[in-house]
């Protein structure tokens, strides 16, 4: 299937409140999915026999500081079955008390369980029902999250971002 | 002795936590893990990553474009060449520019030349991992081959930078060639030597087979790629299947091994040096002439001689140093067969001079994940013998 075939089997199946305009560039298309339906939208990519994708490239996260809302959470998708690859990105932001949050898709690609430990201390995100939601690369005592775009490229002498107060 | 026997059985139960690392020799780099043991029978283990962690993604959003490539080539410094090469095609694709003949050919030279130079020092150290002292010194003397070829036409030994946005630095320097065509013609040779040493022999064999088995539906819903499943037996090659830089004009075929092990990943590696000899070799014979670099004014940096000679080269050159290439606004997710397995470039651009973001799919990283897996069950001593099978680059796995 090409991509604009797996955009619209996604419209098909979900109708337009759940997934925005299609973004094509270079031949490969973006999705936006609303955020809340991430895990039924990527059980359907996974288990549709048309679909199938079977294999997770990656999770990442992207800040687009400061529009709103805040937060992109890109999923890089592959079938292995039929050779063709796809990306979905769902928007979500965070408030003054409540951190941005999106369910995990643990339970659909077991690999997402370190790209999502990955993007939520880099980024602040909490990914809902991970299995095992420790830091990965950063020291359990940052509290601080360094990809997104406020964080400083360099330290003052009085202030260190990265070391607890 | 009842008495002893309920003794023994105690300290049985008693799980002991080691800490590996993460100055461990095995783990070639800094990587600690804590194992979980039962006797010598591990039980769990539990990775801690980040020791070299050097924030390779927020230095890349903060550089031009052009200014990535060295930092991506010290991302894998098993495999440099891989890593600009993924980066180039990436921002190349975004900026719609077309690579000429002769450079794409020079490019494929590159990159086979370090998937061997990374799966030879690997069969060294992998060796060396379960006892087997010789392979390493045969392996660094092919390795110091390829050193010297890369030292020859682009200066860096072990990191070439030689790549760059629409094309390569500067063309081959004389002489790389026949060198190249000499290392092709005995190489094969020399791989048979290094079967002598490893594939038949009985203690490799114990120690490899049927240890660290990675049944291929959980290498898949890890995520692992490259030798890694094609040791558990699915034919994928990026090469194949999502052909770039003319790949699909080759002939060379796919290793695969269905014993799911460590000696199955043995065997896929040690062949694909034998292909990617083949398609050296078929390179070489092939190689056109012409330019090894795209023309597109204010986009792909001029020639280096037309700079001293022409006025509008030095005025985009000029312009590209301080101001930087602007690619549109967009994003691409641009995917190689590393030597250890699916390397993703995914760039967002807004049409700034820099990155807005890059993320960098690291094979390594995430073959990592599946040693959990691999080595419940196992003694310790064969823990090592799995990590250095998932063949990890500690400065890839970290970024």
């Amino acid at each position: 299937m090409n991509q604009l075939e797996i955009g619209d089997k996604l419209l098909d199946k979900f109708g337009l409140e759940v997934i925005e305009t299609p973004a094509t560039f270079r031949d490969q298309m973006t999705l936006t999915v609303a955020a809340d339906k991430i895990l039924a939208v990527c059980k359907f990519l996974k288990e549709d026999p048309e679909l199938a994708f079977d294999f997770l490239s990656f999770v990442a996260g992207v800040d687009r500081h400061p529009a709103k809302p805040r937060f992109e959470v890109i999923y890089q998708i592959k079938s292995l079955k039929h050779n063709h690859r796809f990306r979905i990105k769902a928007r979500i932001d965070e408030s003054e008390t409540e951190p941005a949050t999106i369910d995990s898709v643990f339970s659909i690609w077991r690999t997402a369980d370190w790209h999502e430990r990955e993007t939520a201390e880099m980024f602040g995100i909490v990914f809902r029902n991970h299995p095992d939601p420790r830091k990965l690369l950063l020291p359990e005592e940052w509290t601080v999250h360094p990809l997104r775009k406020d964080f400083p490229l360099f330290g003052t002498e009085k202030d260190t971002p990265d070391l607890p107060a | 002795m009842p008495e002893n026997a309920t003794l023994k059985e105690d300290r049985r139960s008693e799980v002991i936590e080691l800490n590996l690392g993460p100055h461990h020799p095995s783990t070639h780099g800094v990587f600690r893990a804590i194992v979980e043991l039962d006797g010598e029978m591990v039980l769990d283990v539990v990775p801690y990553l980040g020791y070299l962690h050097r924030g390779y993604e927020k230095t890349c959003e903060n550089k031009r474009y052009h200014q990535v490539i060295p930092l991506a080539e010290r991302c894998d410094y098993m495999g440099a060449s891989s890593n600009s090469l993924c980066f180039c095609l990436c921002v190349e694709k975004i900026l719609e520019v077309e690579v000429p003949e002769r450079a794409q050919v020079i490019r494929v030279m590159m990159a086979e030349l370090s998937r061997i130079f990374s799966h030879l020092f690997w069969l060294g150290t992998h060796g060396h991992d379960v006892g087997a002292m010789t392979p390493l010194f045969y392996m660094l003397r092919e390795r110091e081959e390829i050193m010297n070829l890369f030292e020859l036409t682009a200066g860096g030994r072990l990191m070439p930078n030689y790549l760059r946005i629409g094309g390569l630095i500067r063309d081959l320097e004389e002489g790389f060639v026949d060198r190249l065509r000499a290392f092709t013609n005995h190489f094969d040779r020399r791989v048979d030597e290094y079967e002598t040493l490893l594939t038949k022999n009985p203690i490799y064999m114990d120690r490899t087979q049927g240890i660290g088995v990675l049944p291929l539906a959980d290498a898949i819903a890890l995520g692992a790629s490259g030798p890694m499943v094609r040791g558990s037996g699915l034919q994928w090659d990026i090469r194949k299947s999502e052909p770039y830089c003319g790949y699909e004009s080759y002939d060379f075929d796919i290793p695969v091994q269905s014993g799911c092990d460590v000696y199955a990943r043995y065997l896929v590696r040690v062949q694909e040096m034998r292909e990617s000899n083949r398609i050296l070799k078929q390179a070489v014979e092939r190689l056109p002439e012409g330019s090894v670099r795209a023309v597109k004014p204010g986009v792909i940096f001029p020639p280096q001689e037309e700079i001293y000679h022409k006025m509008e080269a030095l005025i985009h050159h000029f312009m590209l140093v301080v101001e930087g290439v602007k690619p549109p606004e967009g994003e691409y997710y641009q995917v190689i067969e590393s030597p250890r397995g699916e390397m993703g470039c995914y760039l967002v651009s807004d049409g700034g001079p820099q990155p807005y973001r890059l993320k960098w799919r690291a094979p390594a990283f995430v073959n990592l994940e599946c040693l959990a897996l691999m080595s419940r069950g196992q003694f310790f001593a064969d823990l090592i013998a799995i990590l250095s099978s998932i063949d990890i680059v500690l400065a890839e796995v970290d970024r």
